[in-house]
């Protein structure tokens, strides 16, 4: 199947609409059984954030989530393949990161969007920053040896 | 040959600045040589630097390790690890 879907892959600064998406990736075809999506969204963290600010790579962002999109194409069943993922400063409640995927059947979808997933938080070019509610000077956020295992589980036997 | 630097996050904001183009000294081979050689460059440096190990790298847009050669690199990132998604 490696090959068979083109995914769809969009760095931008305004919000997206979830439904939109879907709808979008599904349009006029019968041959998909399951869509998953995945949304990402900003915290305010007992509200003790205003905003996270989104710093990114321009040109990377986009060829390292194709790479990453590509390899889940060519691992799973996939029918539809759509990540957009925001960048700029974002306030609580808003949205971030968005994955769909669609398959013929639920498992392949699951997984791609999963996988999808942990290899964005490890590998795509993005750093955040956050801005605190009281005004006082925000940090980077640091990543997390969590996210880092978690795409390491996916990683093939003899990688 | 002039080679292009950008940095990310809080390696820029240390650097002070967020792109340069250098001419890299002969004798600089790998990434770490790189690191090494930047981490002289003054104060800016040496605190944005302080702990190589942590600091991630790409060349021409894609990550590599710390022992590539960056030999024929046209644009070389130098980023902290990376927290999207």
């Amino acid at each position: 199947m490696a090959g068979a879907v083109v995914p769809a892959i969009r760095i931008q600064r305004e919000d997206f609409d979830v439904a939109a998406e879907i709808a979008g990736l599904a349009k006029g075809r019968t041959d998909i059984g399951a869509v998953v999506t995945f949304s990402g969204l900003c915290r305010d963290e007992q509200g003790a954030l205003s905003a996270l600010e989104l710093e990114h790579y321009p040109g990377m962002a986009e060829a390292e989530i194709g790479r990453i999109a590509a390899e889940a194409a060519g691992r799973w069943p996939l029918q539809g393949l759509t990540v957009i993922h925001r960048h700029g400063k974002i306030a609580p409640g808003e949205n971030i990161v968005l994955v769909v995927a669609a398959s013929s059947h639920r498992q392949a979808a699951f997984e791609a969007a999963n996988f999808l997933m942990d290899y964005l938080k490890s590998r795509a070019p993005f750093w955040k920053k956050e801005h605190r509610a009281d005004g006082s000077e925000g940090g980077w956020v640091e990543a997390k040896e969590a996210d880092d295992q978690a795409a390491e589980r996916w990683k093939k036997q003899g990688e | 040959m002039s080679t292009k630097l950008i940095y990310f996050a809080w390696v820029r904001e240390r650097i002070g600045k967020p792109e340069e183009d250098v001419d890299l000294p002969a004798g600089i081979e790998t990434v770490a040589d790189l690191l090494r050689w930047l981490k002289s460059r003054g104060e800016e440096y040496e605190n944005a630097l302080q702990y190589p190990d942590v600091i991630r790298v790409a060349i021409n847009q894609e990550h590599v390790g710390h022992r590539e050669k960056i030999e024929g690199a046209r644009e070389i990132a130098l980023f902290p690890p990376m927290t999207g998604g």
